[in-house]
């Protein structure tokens, strides 16, 4: 038994038929392609597989992907404006804030919750806004370092 | 068996299904739920879940405040007037698993979680439960003490007078890693003032025992007495009493008890 | 970041062209835009996907697996016994001709450790995997367990692993331990003025990385098996795999390079050769991954490591004398602990000048979780464990400790317990800086300190060293008089009484041994002469020779004056 699923990825309506029972992370990787959200733990305690629903970060390995139903979903892969790459990800370059890169998507996009709804965070809002996510290879500091600096440049731009 | 979904349009219908069907689970946000279909317990297979609007309603005006058991932390963490529980709400997880984590889930949360049930302990919440037969309230307490013999019902909100003053709710959490982190032990506590002396205290530990709890001695200890070093003093020496906490990876039952004492007196001074 | 370019200046050339400059790592644009592969985004359709039944003991013998229910699961498509495998044991070094082949990839009749691989389920969906797994019956027969390195070398305890034979590797075919024999430290510790004595612990250390360890195995039409994995090592995973499957190399095709994080969790090659083996015999891809869960009970960790230090020291802060016995867990399993054992005995006595110096490093089997490589296994722990007792030493005497290790720290020059000559110290420069940086007040003659004056001379000699009992290099010199004690648990009953392997198992491991010997002159002494040894103690935390006027500091046995 299969069932039908649809809603906007990076701003472009989807669709995909999906077991009744697959999680978003699944359909988002297997069924549609997009392989930047990652299977750390599936337990919800690493926050690699965060993508945002209608701009709110969530778990896509907890969630059932029919959740998404005709609602806005986000991962990395939107965030370039085509070859132009969102501050987020120029600051995570500079700023040294990935090294193996397996937490890197789904700590960008909880990064960007954050900048979307307060684009001018104090550092304690920073780790806040990560805490959910866990990176084993930097030390999290080049990454908050990062965040810092997105929101800097992104305030320079307005 | 493959892994299915049911989706009702009411609560009773939920209710009635879950209360058929033995390999039936109840999926609110999934934080527990799913996790546990991704580790491979087999044990249910199939997921039930309610459109009832109902589950999700929020009612916050006047002293009154009624949480649909689907409500969300982030939700309540949005909802500036219920500002008393935003500490709680911002002790389950990280900010992902808060716009997933509902209310009604954390009263089915195993050992070390719970931290909101605990914090409605103290609030003297009742819970809304669900039947074929229609609807019922009990005490949470006596909801938590039986948690484990009934697992099948299906709660659909909670209830609790809103504090008269807010500073008279307090919430602690103690955990090995900071800003997020399983509770070593939490503490809620509702300290109503009356003539500088403490009236109606109630006091709920999580992470002490099987389920939260409420600390009935401490609560004891405190009636009468001001929120002053020496005050609370009967409190503090009794704060153990009634526990019996698990020793897990983050703590020893001894650690728990040893150190409860220490977080309950920071709360009621306002020191921590 | 500041680089001091004027320490050391005639000793390079001031040409740096990256170092202290900011770079971007050559792959962070993929990282950052979700581009990147890793091994599980290779989409690949028709999978099928492995789980294990795993024990739920830490010892056991297994009298029966019951496989009946969870064949007739819908989707099983195989389960994977240690009759399917074409090697039944095996180790990843002795593809290197090291150690000794004591693992089979799924369970031989025993289990050793919490968490291992009893049979594995091959099936059309995680879910009709889980499920399968859990219609499995194991009937187990548990056995005592031993999680204690020195409870492990006692003389009654449980043998851990039949395939080593006892519950210690022995290197070289004759040694009981990894050795440093340089000058004497009893006679050094009776000129010392003080005697410290620690004994440090480190616990195991997952890795966690985030990534967990997998791999996705696609059969090609002709003959070959394409494994995308995450391994650390792709050639050495590679031969392994083909070593464990009894397959040519040209067979497989590994395509890897981009790791989740490693940290060296991912070199062991424990899903590959399980996930070919499927393949094999299915003729479909197959993914096998690990959970969370088992990436953290299961995968192996850093070995906890237990280290006793014995320092001789005078007043004025030279350590004459250090001793160490160093422990090792390895766990159920060599797996890289036996080559991590040698590596703690090559780091010690760490980077200070010390003319008698006296190690033993042992590899000891438990039934905790095989250990392996992390990040400076063997080196780390007995660093902890060092820099530690340097503090020890520094209280002990009251010394300020920064001065303590730059008083004893390597010079240019100098001849370290291993026989070889200092070259390019830097610690004391390194330590000058730090102190600078920390404003921690340094002595003028700490500051004026430099590690390229005050070697070499005297100190740039192997002292004169006890002999017979020392020279690990000269095998030749015997038995007798060498200090270590031989704990020969394989020549007693009891020991073998416990566990006595099944009777494939003796073969198997008696064949190992066989070829152990074949295998050329080092092993020479393996079992198979018969020459009896005399039976000794297991090895005592080191104590410092009695009768001496020692002060004497100790973690140990609590601080006393003899
Ligand atoms: C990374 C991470 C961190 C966490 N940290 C914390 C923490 O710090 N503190 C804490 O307390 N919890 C924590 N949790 C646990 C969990 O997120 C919360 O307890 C949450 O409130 C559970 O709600 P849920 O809606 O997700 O439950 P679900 O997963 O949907 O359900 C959990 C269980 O409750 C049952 N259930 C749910 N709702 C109802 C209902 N209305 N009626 C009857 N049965 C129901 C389900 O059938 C299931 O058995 C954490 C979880 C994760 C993954
Ligand atoms: S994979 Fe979803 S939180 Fe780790
Ligand atoms: S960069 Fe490897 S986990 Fe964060």
């Amino acid at each position: 038994m299969v069932t039908a699923v649809s809603f906007t990825l990076n701003g472009t309506a989807v669709a995909a038929v999906a077991e009744p029972a697959e999680t978003l992370l699944s359909v988002l990787r297997h069924r549609l392609g997009d392989t930047s959200p990652k299977a750390g733990c599936l337990q919800g305690t690493c926050g690699a597989c965060t993508v945002l629903l209608d701009g709110e970060p969530v778990l896509s390995c907890l969630l059932l992907a029919d959740a998404a139903e005709g609602r806005r979903v986000e991962t990395v892969r939107g965030l370039a404006d085509g070859p132009t790459l969102h501050p987020l990800q120029e600051a995570f370059m500079d700023r040294f804030a990935a090294q193996c890169g397996f937490c890197t998507p789904g700590m960008i996009m909880a990064a960007k919750a954050l900048l979307d709804r307060n684009p001018n965070p104090t550092r304690e809002e920073v780790i806040e806004a990560i805490s959910g996510n866990v990176c084993r290879c930097t030390g999290y500091l080049p990454i908050i370092e990062a965040i810092l600096e997105a929101a800097r440049r992104l305030a320079a731009r307005r | 068996m493959p892994l299915s979904v049911r989706t009702t349009e009411t609560l009773a219908e939920a209710a009635a299904l879950l209360a058929t069907e033995r390999a039936a689970r109840f999926l609110a946000g999934g934080t527990l739920l799913m996790r546990a279909v991704n580790e491979g317990d087999v044990s249910f297979s199939l997921l039930v879940r309610t459109r009832d609007p109902n589950f999700v309603r929020m009612r916050t005006a006047g002293g009154r405040i009624e949480l649909g058991a689907g409500v969300t932390m982030a939700r309540i963490l949005a909802a500036r007037e219920l500002a008393f529980l935003h500490a709680p709400a911002r002790a389950i997880g990280g900010p992902a698993v808060r716009s997933m984590a509902t209310v009604g889930g954390n009263l089915f949360a195993e050992h070390p979680y719970g931290d909101f049930a605990a914090a409605l302990l103290a609030l003297d919440a009742r819970v809304q439960l669900a039947t074929g037969f229609g609807p019922r309230e009990i005490p949470l307490e006596e909801f938590l003490r039986g948690r484990d013999r009934h697992p099948r019902a299906l709660v659909s909100a909670v209830v609790f007078e809103r504090p008269s003053d807010p500073a008279a709710f307090r919430f602690h959490k103690m955990t090995r890693t900071r800003p997020k982190g399983a509770a070593v032990l939490s503490i809620a506590a509702h300290l109503p003032l009356s003539g500088g002396r403490i009236t109606g205290a109630r006091v709920a530990y999580g992470a002490m025992g099987k389920t939260p709890i409420r600390a009935r001695a401490v609560e004891r200890a405190l009636e009468g007495r001001p929120l002053s070093p020496e005050g609370i003093a009967p409190a503090v020496a009794v704060a153990a009493e009634g526990t019996d906490p698990p020793t897990d990876s983050l703590a020893s039952a001894w650690y728990r008890r040893r150190v409860i004492g220490v977080v309950l007196r920071r709360l009621l001074l306002g020191e921590g | 970041m500041r680089i001091r370019k004027e320490l050391f200046a005639d000793e390079r050339d001031d040409d740096l062209a990256i170092v202290g400059k900011p770079v971007r790592r050559q792959d962070i644009e993929g990282h950052v835009t979700g581009r990147t592969t890793f091994f599980d985004d290779r989409l690949v359709p028709g999978l099928l996907h492995i789980r294990c039944v795993r024990s739920t003991h830490d010892h056991a013998r297994i009298r029966a697996i019951d496989t009946r229910e969870a064949e007739r699961v819908p989707g099983v498509r195989r389960i994977l016994r240690w009759a399917d495998l074409p090697k039944k044991a095996h180790n990843i070094l002795t593809i290197f001709n090291f150690g000794i082949d004591d693992e089979p990839a799924l369970a031989d009749g025993k289990v050793r450790y919490r968490g291992e691989p009893i049979v594995a389920i091959v099936a059309e969906s995680l879910r009709a995997a889980d499920e399968a797994v859990a219609k499995v019956r194991v009937d187990y027969d548990p056995l005592p367990a031993v999680f204690d390195v020195e409870e492990a070398l006692k003389p009654d305890a449980p043998l851990v692993n039949e395939y080593i034979g006892r519950n210690w590797f022995r290197y070289w075919g004759d040694y009981d331990c990894q050795q440093i024999r340089f000058g004497d430290v009893e006679a050094a510790f009776r000129q010392a003025d003080v005697i410290v004595e620690g004994r440090y612990q480190m616990s195991p250390i997952e890795h966690a990385p985030l990534e967990t360890q997998g791999c996705i195995v696609v059969p090609g039409e002709d003959g070959r098996f394409t494994v995308y994995t995450c391994t650390q090592g792709l050639h050495f995973s590679l031969d392994n795999t083909a070593a464990q499957l009894r397959l040519d190399t040209n067979r497989l095709h590994f395509i890897g390079g981009t790791v989740g994080g490693g940290f060296g969790g991912k070199v062991d090659t424990v899903v590959e050769p399980l996930a070919v083996l499927a393949a094999m015999l299915t003729g479909r891809p197959v993914r096998y991954v690990f959970t969370r869960a088992e990436e953290m009970q299961v995968s192996s960790p850093r070995g906890a490591e237990r280290v006793y230090i014995t320092d001789g020291v005078t007043r004025d802060g030279r350590i004459l004398a250090r001793k160490i016995v160093h422990y090792h867990d390895a766990g159920a399993y060599s797996r890289l602990s036996t080559y991590g054992t040698i590596k703690s005995a090559a780091h010690h006595p760490g980077p200070y000048w010390i003319p008698n110096v006296w190690v033993d490093s042992f590899c000891v089997f438990t039934n905790r979780t095989p250990s392996s490589a992390m990040r400076g296994f063997g080196v780390t722990g007995g660093d902890f464990a060092l820099e530690s007792q340097m503090d020890a030493v520094a209280r002990a005497i009251g010394m300020d400790p920064l001065e303590l290790r730059i008083k004893n720290a390597y010079r240019d020059g100098d001849m370290k317990a291993h026989r070889k000559l200092t070259e390019g110290a830097a610690l004391i420069e390194c330590i000058q800086v730090a102190a600078e940086l920390a404003r921690w007040p340094l002595s003028e003659e700490a500051r004026s300190a430099s590690s390229r004056i005050g070697g070499g001379g005297d100190r740039g000699r192997v002292p004169p060293t006890p002999p017979a009992r020392t020279r690990l290099s000269d095998r030749g010199e015997g038995e007798r008089g060498r200090e270590t004690s031989r704990i020969d648990a394989a020549e007693r009953p009891s020991a073998r009484a416990t566990t006595p392997p099944p009777s494939w198992l003796r073969s198997e491991a008696r064949a190992v041994e066989a070829r152990a010997v074949e295998d050329g002159a080092r092993r020479a002494a393996e079992g198979g002469e018969g020459r009896r040894r005399e039976e000794q103690e297991p090895p005592e935390p080191p104590r410092p020779a009695s009768g001496h006027g020692a002060l004497r500091f100790s973690s140990v046995f609590g601080s006393r004056r003899r």
